[in-house]
């Protein structure tokens, strides 16, 4: 009854169903107390397995694997289930006023946003491959469900590009389960582990190379990101934010487990190819970015160029800090890029429009929104002691210390060109308004709700020794 | 000699190939989703086919089966719902033309 990881997978699926049942209203306040109550337990989660220093196991029923499902959380999980949950609380009092009542998505939110978290917190929780199939697909599903929700056709269309790339991710992904089950007849991580060697058979090596691919185009690595730009920029200001932070996590998370576990022995070999596709997914990201006109277009490209530097650790995982680096990345992203989306929707409320050049005279009008963002933009870009530095200064050191120069320019090169995206944001707020642009109200609890992720994405990088601490702690 | 199994997988990732290059080629929105089935029906047969052992059924990879087929019959719902409402607005069964962003 008391375990923690059991209800950090029921809870959302209990009040997701209220939520439905009883229409947007009552259901915002269903799903805040539910993200408090899953915010807690992760907290307890995490606390535990730092102190106990070993993963925390809980068979489902108590059937045990293989007839049964295994659950586990060890350090990364339990940080990502703690991720996830920081971001969902402030998000969701941010969705609660943001969506006007009778706004179409407001009515589809409630439930899939429930649906998502528990998709994700069992996604985290999973230790087989099939297990994660599924909850990878559950995911997938909820948040093209979010991307449609508000019904035009660019949203449609975004949808839909978004269904068919992450259902080609997830074939292919399933296709090298199938493989490796054929193989080997297990499908548990912990097992398999202990099986695959270097020496392994072609098939083996044909599967890792399937699910990699898979999983490359489900986190919109480039080449392989054309599905993300419509698909974050063009759902309201709350969904992107959801989507951006957390949910292209879950696949990098799968990838990370895969390198960890299973795959130890034979994924070096694709690090090169997938650390240049991570650069490249810097350069190119930025540079959409610096040229994008609109806000939410500048930021869902920003996503594609900071999604790049968390392959840039595949090839420094000789060293365990490695680790502690993409994971410093992943909060420092999934905070400040929840923050970005939602500053970007206070200020289309606020002028009525999605452009960059709209955005004259904010500084005066919204200085708190504005001051979100740049702490946002100081994580994004590196600036010390916000998360994102500490990030960037391991993977620097890390590189340095292997002697592995390219990845060193790359970082410094796309600090550089994060600076120019978020500083055109901030010059064009601090222009003069002209006399008659638009000035709606917009609740101070959008812009307070901003201001709280961004500034968790920069305090973290304070607290980053208890994070580094739990990236030690692996099953 | 073949083993029925290894027959089975072998037709499993022929039909996964078919499916994959439909999704990613065609145009018609429908005949997409078909191909998208047709790529997870390959998949499934891949994975109950190579589970065979000296032509025993393997019962663990038939539940995951299970399991797929309920996966790929919601994501199919999920699509064919999208494409009705996007017919219903742009009139074709086809993604228009994908803006610059």
């Amino acid at each position: 009854m008391s375990d923690p990881l059991i209800w950090l997978i029921l809870l959302p699926l209990f009040w997701t169903t209220l939520a439905f049942l009883f229409g947007p209203a009552r259901g915002a306040w269903l799903a805040i107390t539910g993200a408090a109550a899953q915010l807690a337990l992760a907290v307890a989660l995490a606390l535990k397995v730092g102190a106990d220093r070993t993963a925390h196991h809980h068979p489902v029923g108590g059937w045990d694997a293989p007839l049964g499902i295994d659950l586990t959380a060890d350090g990364l999980s339990a940080a990502l289930l703690l991720l996830t949950q920081c971001v969902a609380l402030p998000l969701f009092i941010y969705a609660h006023r943001y969506f006007r009542a009778g706004d179409p998505t407001g009515r589809y939110f409630w439930p899939l946003a429930g649906f998502l978290l528990a998709g994700m917190n069992a996604l985290f929780a999973s230790a087989d491959l099939f297990n994660l199939y599924v909850t990878l697909e559950l995911v997938g599903l909820a948040a093209v469900g979010l991307v449609a929700a508000e019904g035009g056709t660019r949203q449609l269309a975004a949808a839909l590009r978004y269904l068919f790339a992450t259902l080609v991710g997830s074939g292919l992904y399933l296709l090298g389960v199938a493989l490796l089950y054929g193989a080997y007849g297990t499908v548990s991580s912990a097992m398999l582990t202990a099986l695959v060697s270097d020496a392994a058979p072609r098939l083996v090596w044909i599967a890792a190379a399937l699910m990699v691919v898979g999983l490359m185009v489900k986190t919109a690595l480039f080449p392989f990101h054309f599905w993300l730009p419509p698909a974050h920029g063009g759902a309201p200001a709350p969904v992107s934010a959801l989507l951006s932070a957390l949910v292209v996590k879950a696949s990098f998370y799968l990838l990370l487990r895969l390198w960890l576990g299973p795959f130890a022995a034979l994924l070096p070999s694709f690090a090169g190819f997938i650390a240049t596709c991570g650069a490249m997914a810097i350069f190119w990201g930025s540079w959409r970015a610096i040229r994008a006109e609109r806000i939410k277009a500048l930021i869902a490209w920003s996503t594609v160029a900071q999604l790049g530097y968390l392959f840039l650790i595949f090839p420094l995982f000789t060293a365990p800090a490695a680790l502690a680096a993409g994971l410093t990345q992943v909060f420092a992203h999934g905070l400040a890029k929840a923050g970005f989306f939602a500053a970007a929707g206070v200020f289309i409320k606020t002028t009525g429009q999605d452009t960059v050049a709209g955005l004259a005279g904010a500084a005066s009008r919204r200085p708190l929104t504005l001051f979100a963002w740049g702490l946002s933009g100081m994580t994004l870009m590196g600036l010390p002691p916000s998360a994102g530095f500490l990030a960037k200064w391991q993977l620097i050191e890390l590189a340095l210390d292997r002697g592995l120069w390219p990845i060193v320019y790359v970082v410094l090169a796309g600090g550089l060109m994060t600076a120019v995206y978020v500083f055109r944001v901030l010059r064009q707020a601090f222009l003069p308004a002209t006399a008659t642009a638009p000035h709606h109200k917009v609740p101070r609890t959008l812009e307070w709700m901003a201001f709280v992720l961004s500034a968790a994405s920069v305090l973290i990088g304070l607290r980053a020794i208890e994070l580094v601490a739990l990236a030690g702690v692996i099953a | 000699m073949m083993s029925s199994g290894l027959l089975y997988a072998l037709v499993g990732l022929a039909l996964f190939a078919f499916g994959l290059a439909g999704v990613v080629l065609i145009g018609h929105l429908l005949r997409r989703i078909l191909a998208f089935n047709l790529m997870g029906s390959g998949a499934f047969l891949v994975l109950v086919g190579l589970a065979q052992r000296n032509d025993l059924p393997d019962p663990l990879p038939q539940a995951m089966v299970l399991t797929g087929i309920v996966v790929s019959v919601a994501a199919t719902a999920l699509a064919l719902a999208l494409v009705r409402r996007l017919q219903a607005l742009t009139g074709k069964p086809e993604l228009p033309e994908a803006e610059d962003e």
